[in-house]
Order: C-alpha cells, then structure tokens, then sequence
C-alpha cells in the first residue's frame, strides 16, 4: 500500500509541477498577480508530494519489501539500517526521485524566500522549475519507476552493491545531487531574465547566493567522492578523470567561473549576457553529467543503470532544456545592454580572465571526456583519453589562472594598476621562491617543475594572506586599527581570501600526494616486517570475522617509527554472499597531514598475503582545502548584503525603470 | 545506432561479470623486475596504457588479468632492451590506439587535440576586440561622442520602436 500512495503521490506532484509550469508564467505575461501568485503554493505543495513518495520509497527500504522491484533488486534484509536507507539512492530509479526532491526543494526554497524577489520574476523562475520538475517526473513515471512491484515478491532480496555500502557513499551521492540541481535555480533565473527581457545588478544578488550554495555542495560532494574513491578503491589515488568524475567537475567549473562572473555583475553591472549563458551552461552541464551517469553511455565504477531507452529519454530532456535555453538565449540576449565599462586592466578585467581560463579548462574536460563517445558513434574507431590527456591539457590551461589568482582580489574596479598590484605580491613572490630554492636544494635531483608546483601553491596561499594584510593595512597600522578593519571587512571579502587559501591547500596537497608519495608492494608470511619511510609495519597474522551482512579477513599489523610504537593498522577484505563479491577495506593511519595507506591482496594457501603500502605526504591536504573552500564559501553567502537580498538603491532603481 | 550501443553494453556486462570476480590486484610482488631503473620505466608506461577490458583504468590499476598480461608484456620488452617508443608502439601495432590513453595527434583526433585551445584563443581573441572596442570608446568619450553610425541609427530606431507599442 504504502509502495503505491508513494507512486500516486508523485503522479499529483506530476500535476502540480504542470500548473506551475503554466499559470505563473502566463500571469507574468499578462501581469496578473493572481496567476503569478499560484507559483508560490504549487511549489510548496510539489515539495511535500515528493518528500512522501521518498518517504515512502524509504519506508519500503527500512520494512525489507520485497515485492517492490526496487526493494528486492537493492537491498536484503540482513543489510544494516543505515544502508537500508542509504540505498534507496544507490540506485538509478531511487537517485533519480533524491534528484526530483532535490528539485523541490530548492523550488520551495524560492517560494518561501523569495519575498523580496519582483512577483514577475518570481513567477517566471518558479514556472520554469517547474518545467524541469516536469520532465523528470515524467522520466520517473515513464522509464524509471521505484514503485513497480512484482507479481511473486521472493523472499530475499538481491543485496546493493557492496562497494556502495559505505558511508562514504551514504552521503556523497545527495551532496552532490544538492549541487547538481541547485544550479537549476540559476537555470530558472537566466531563463526568467531572458523571458522577460530585462535584468539588472538586483539580479545577480539573487542569483549568487543561490549558485554560491550549489558551488559549495559540489565542491564538498567532489571531495567527498574522491576520497571515498581514494580509501575504497585501493590503489592509492584519489582522482581518476573517470567520466563520471568528470560529470561532476565541469559542472564545478562552469559554477566557479558563474559564481565569478555574477560578482561583476553584481558590483558594476557589466557582463549582463555572458552571466546569463554561463548560467544555462553550468545547468547544462548537470544535465549532462546527469545523463552520462545515468544513461548507462559510459559504464564504470559508479555508473549501474543500463538501459538504452531511458538513455534516450535523458537525451530528450537535454535537447529540450539545452537547446531551448539556448535558443531563447540567442533571441533575447541582444536585448539586455551592457552597462558598466571597465579597462582591460581592472578587478573586472581579472574576472573575466578567470572565465576565460576555467570555461577553457571546462572545455579540455568536455572534450576530453565526450570525444570517444562522438568519435565512437560516428565513424566507430575506439580511442581512450586517460589522465595522460587531461594532465597534458587541462594542467596547462589551470596554471595561468593559478598565477592570476592572488592578482584578482588586489586590482581596482574599473581601472586598476597591475604594477602597483605585482610590488604588493613580491612578498608572497618571495615566500613561493625561498620554497622552491628549499625544496629544489633538499631534492637534489628530481623532477624539476616539482619545486616550481609547490611554490606555485605556497604563492597562492600568500597572495590570499597578502589580500588580507592589505585590507586591514596590518604592518602599516596600529595592530588595533588593523583588527577593527578587520571586523569591518565584508564577509565576502573574508570569504573570497580563505576560498583561494583553500585552493592554494588543495593544491599543496595534490603535488605533494603526486610527486613525493612512496610505494611497496609485497608478499608477507605471519611474522614479517615491511618498512616505507621511517616506519616499519610488522605482520602479526590474520583473522576472521562474521560481519552483519559479510565476512571479514583482516590483517593485523603493528607500525612502529624509529622502534616506538605508532599504532596499528587492520585492512580487511569483505566478501558479501548475497552477491558473492568481495570489497577491499584499505587501512589508514594518519600523521599529520600524510597518511599511511595499505590495501590487501587475496591471501596466498601458504598463509601469505600480498601488500600494497604507500606512504603519502600531505594527501590530507587535498580534502582540506576542499573543506576550506567551502567554508570561504560559507561565509561569503553570510555576508549581510546577500542575506538582505536586493539594496535599496537597486529597488528605487527597478520601480524607476519605465512600465511595459 | 541503438544496436551498437547494445552492443556495445553488451560487450561491457560480459567484461565487467568477467573481471568483476577476479578481485586479485593491480601490481603484483613477482612481476617487478629487480632491475630498479627499469621497474621505473617500466611503472610510468603502464600509466599511459590502457586495461582494454576495464572502465578507464591503466594497466598499472587494474586487476583484470588481461592488464597482468599486458604488464608482464611491457617488462619483457624493456628486459629485451626495447625504448619506450619502442614498447608503445609494439602495443600499438598489436592492439590498436585503443591502448593508448593519450591518443595520438592526428586528422582524427584534431578536434580532441586543438578544441580546449581553440576555446582559449577564440575567447582571447574576443576579449581582445572588447578591449580595443573599450579604448575607442574611451578616446571617443575624452573627444565627445561620436555620431551615431547609420547601422546604430536603424537599430535605435527600431528600439524605440519597439517600445513604442
């Protein structure tokens, strides 16, 4: 029963979405508010009919009912509770409704918030969220059902996969799905401007916070997945450029370069129509990560559902969003008028060629990823890009934009002065050379951009600290001056500062991981001792373990530095009956900011058991950064001006600009 | 089109249910060479060759025992004294650029190769007409502004125009 008000529930948010869909944005049209203000409860009403059908597809989950398809094909009643739940989304038919809820929810968000939004913008945006809730309930409904049951329920169900039985995955698939879609909402903004033709600098304060949020849910669901990748896949690394990663990267791209862009619109009301198009863009590229995820186009780690017929569904629903937000795109774009003008040279300037080098870089990971496929499909020759394409690639086009980074911040708006700008940035050009001449002297040898990289990172995070030092004036004033500017910077300058010190963390961390990260592979009898670094890992034997939906061989190990005790370290190999695989459970142990990795082959008859040991200085830092980056972002959306919305001065101005 | 793609997917259910229970490992200890030097070469090949059975993943990653194969193939003819080229291309001629996880530069690649750099020039170039466009205006506005060009004109006319109804 309850598998059924589950599918009626999203049947009659099927219906809601279409009347929101339609009267809102006939309302704006014909300036009606009372058409207008039916968005506002359709939205509101659509979120709580999908949250019951995804309650109710969880409840199905918790009770073990097996008569629902979806029940019986993802789960088994032996699974743990939290994986009951979590596996309502580790599925395509159960991710795809997360993907609606998360839909609606940031549908009802803009209903509820929205109060100082124009009522015809308002209108225009909720109608086309809706239309994009359209097409994917129709999707669910049609192709893609969770609700279907079977005739005869079994007894039993078919387990989920036991790679994704980790809490890792337990939350990276919503955190990513929250930045995936909440990019819809600058979608719907981009498309409600070109609707009715006219946007301003109000505009881009509503549609920054909002791509703001979708940028920090990516940020920390890309890091999440990496290092879930990094710990449970075993051999050590932590990005792949699998296509499904790169699904989720270029839509960061677009977002970062969008997040950058609506800042110069906001402040100085220039870059009105390229705004818009990375807008549609960035949502664009959601949809295509949705669909080569989703489509079963490309099969690999993450990727399970492989049906051709929802792969053509899902490409239906790209022309239909892509194309047309495009199409209206080039009818109405010549219509908004550009409006500030600013040097080449000036914090714009810097800007726009942050854009220029992340859609450049975007585009090295599009190609990169979609030409095998094109390729494929059209002429049916096979060719692979790996890594080895995207280092030669993507790396040199990221670079430039590193070096411009900490210029950014320190540039004037509309004309600025680039050598005033480099003389502040000789101290963190200083901190990156002593860096380089340290490391270049304790490597000897080595690869010589290894120094240049890390200096690079460490000039980054100077140029961030250095951002800060200026606008407080700290060294040239009081200390008690500096700290009082200090508490009187914007939030969004803090937030701007620690995001880029985060990226130059990041950064750090990802040479390090990359260039100094040591490897042993071995076999080992009980009683053995392998050594990596300064550490020496004893082998004190094996045991076994009924796990609750698996069993268990670990290895023990006992890691000494310098012959003082440091810890210990167990990795385990889970074999999983229901679906008679086996998963490897990496053992981690942390100094610092580098980890000891190891990861268990299968055991030999003759009780050894091969080894794959890493040392991996500064990998942490990868993820940190990330976090950092997100908690830059953070701040930045707390900023007073975002939180009131739109200022005075620009409403005056909206209610100024002449009636239609 | 549809029956390649099923083809296709069909092909990858088959490899995936044929790799997915050989859970062995990427490297294993007796296949590294104890010559170190070449163990290194060795090592940074294999990251640019691909496990053609597996999704994305090097030679050096993988756990399909077509990559062990392949690992064993690359340490034998650095042992018989071949040069890195040498080895890729002995790959290539066996198993195709398939195997190359850096495609090769050619007709067929172009686009692949060029299209990130063609975004980057087309975008400079771009901005370095707006920027040229910025200096104009900024004489134009020192000398007073110009008159309106008769394309302008019509395009203002038909502006107002348009909001004239």
């Amino acid at each position: 029963m309850i598998a059924e008000l589950g599918h009626y529930a999203l049947v009659l948010a099927l219906g809601l979405a279409l009347v929101q869909a339609c009267v809102p944005i006939i309302g704006a049209r014909r300036n009606d508010p009372v058409l207008m203000a039916v968005a506002v409860p359709t939205a509101i009403a659509q979120l709580c009919f999908v949250a019951f059908a995804f309650a109710a597809l969880i409840a199905c989950y918790v009770r073990s009912d097996f008569s629902v398809l979806n029940v019986f094909e993802n789960s088994h009643s032996a699974k743990p509770l939290i994986y009951k739940i979590t596996g309502v989304w580790g599925n395509h038919e159960g991710s795809m409704l997360l993907w609606v809820l998360i839909l609606s929810v940031y549908g009802a968000l803009v209903a509820l918030f929205g109060n100082n939004l124009p009522a015809r913008l308002r209108a225009n945006v909720l109608g086309v969220q809706a239309l994009i809730a359209v097409a994917f309930d129709l999707f669910i409904l049609m192709t893609s059902n969770p609700f279907l049951r079977i005739a005869q329920p079994p007894l039993e169900g078919r387990d989920l996969n036991p790679i994704l039985q980790d809490p890792g995955l337990a939350i990276h698939p919503p955190l990513l799905y929250l930045g995936y879609v909440g990019l819809s909402i600058s979608f719907s903004f981009a498309m409600a401007a070109l609707i009715d033709g006219r946007i301003d600098a109000a505009w881009a304060r509503w549609v920054r916070p909002w791509t703001l949020l979708a940028w920090m849910f990516l940020t920390l669901g890309i890091a999440m997945g990496s290092y879930w990748a990094y710990y449970t896949l075993g051999w050590g690394g932590w990005w792949f450029w699998d296509p499904v990663e790169n699904a989720s990267f270029m839509p960061w791209l677009a977002a970062t370069a969008l997040l950058h862009s609506a800042l110069v619109m906001e402040k100085r009301d220039a870059l009105k129509v390229w705004t818009i198009l990375l807008a549609i863009l960035a949502f664009s590229l959601s949809l295509i990560g949705t669909f080569l995820v989703r489509s079963g186009v490309l099969t690999s780690v993450h990727a399970f559902a492989t049906d051709p017929m929802r792969g053509v569904f899902i490409l239906a629903i790209l022309v239909l969003f892509i194309g047309g937000g495009l199409a209206l795109f080039a009818l109405r774009a010549p219509l908004l008028k550009q409006g500030g003008l600013f040097a080449p040279v000036s914090r714009e300037g810097a800007l726009v060629l942050n854009n220029l080098f992340l859609v450049s870089a975007c585009a090295a990971v599009f190609v990169g990823t979609l030409y095998p496929l094109a390729l494929e499909a059209i002429t049916g020759e096979k060719i692979s890009v790996g890594a080895p394409f995207f280092n030669a690639t993507f790396v040199p086009l990221f670079v430039p934009l590193l070096i411009a980074v900490p210029f950014g911040p320190l540039l004037a708006w509309k004309r600025g002065d680039l050598l005033g700008v480099a003389q502040r940035l000789v101290g963190a050009a200083g901190v990156a050379a002593i860096a380089i001449a340290v490391i270049f002297a304790m490597e000897g040898g080595g690869p010589i951009l290894v120094p240049f990289a890390i200096g690079l990172a460490l000039y980054v995070m100077a140029g961030a600290v250095t951002e800060i030092v200026e606008r407080t004036g700290l060294m040239k004033v009081p200390f008690s001056t500096a700290v009082r500017r200090a508490r009187g910077m914007p939030r969004s300058a803090w937030g701007a500062a620690i995001a880029h010190f985060g990226l130059g963390i990041s950064l750090l961390g990802i040479i390090g991981e990359t260039q100094w990260s040591v490897e042993r592979i071995a076999e080992l009898k009980p009683g053995q001792s392998i050594s990596i670094r300064r550490y020496d890992l004893h082998f004190d034997g094996t045991t076994t373990r009924q796990g609750p939906n698996y069993r268990e061989l670990a290895a023990h190990f006992t890691v000494r530095r310098h012959g003082e005790l440091v810890g210990v370290m167990e990795p385990a190999k889970h074999s999983f009956p229901s679906r008679g695989t086996s998963t490897t459970e990496t053992a981690l142990l942390t100094r610092g900011f580098a980890q000891l990795y190891l990861s268990l082959g299968d055991p030999n008859p003759d009780g050894s058991v091969a080894v794959r040991l890493y040392y991996k200085p500064l990998v942490l830092l990868i993820w940190l950064g990330a976090v950092v980056m997100v908690i830059g972002g953070g701040l930045s959306l707390s900023d007073r001006r975002l939180r009131v919305g739109a200022p005075k001065p620009a409403r005056a101005r909206a209610a100024l600009a002449p009636a239609e | 089109m549809s029956s390649r793609i099923s083809r296709w997917l069909g092909l990858v259910v088959v490899v995936l249910a044929l790799a997915a229970p050989l859970h062995a490992f990427a490297v294993q200890p007796d296949e590294i060479l104890t010559d170190a030097a070449l163990e290194t070469r060795a090592r940074s090949l294999s990251r640019e060759l691909r496990c053609m059975v597996c999704q994305n993943q090097t030679i050096d990653d993988s756990d399909a025992p077509l990559a062990r194969d392949l690992r064993i193939l690359v340490r034998e003819r650095l042992r018989a004294g071949d040069s890195d080229q040498q080895v890729i291309d002995f790959l290539v001629a066996r198993y195709g650029e398939f195997v190359l996880l850096k495609p090769r530069f050619s007709l067929h690649t172009a686009l692949l190769w060029l299209g990130p750099a063609a975004v980057l020039l087309i975008g400079a170039l771009g901005l370095s007409l707006a920027a040229y466009r910025y200096r104009l205006r900024a004489r134009s506005a020192v000398s007073g502004p110009a008159a309106l060009s008769p394309a302008e004109q019509a395009r203002l006319s038909e502006i107002l125009g348009q909001d004239g109804h």
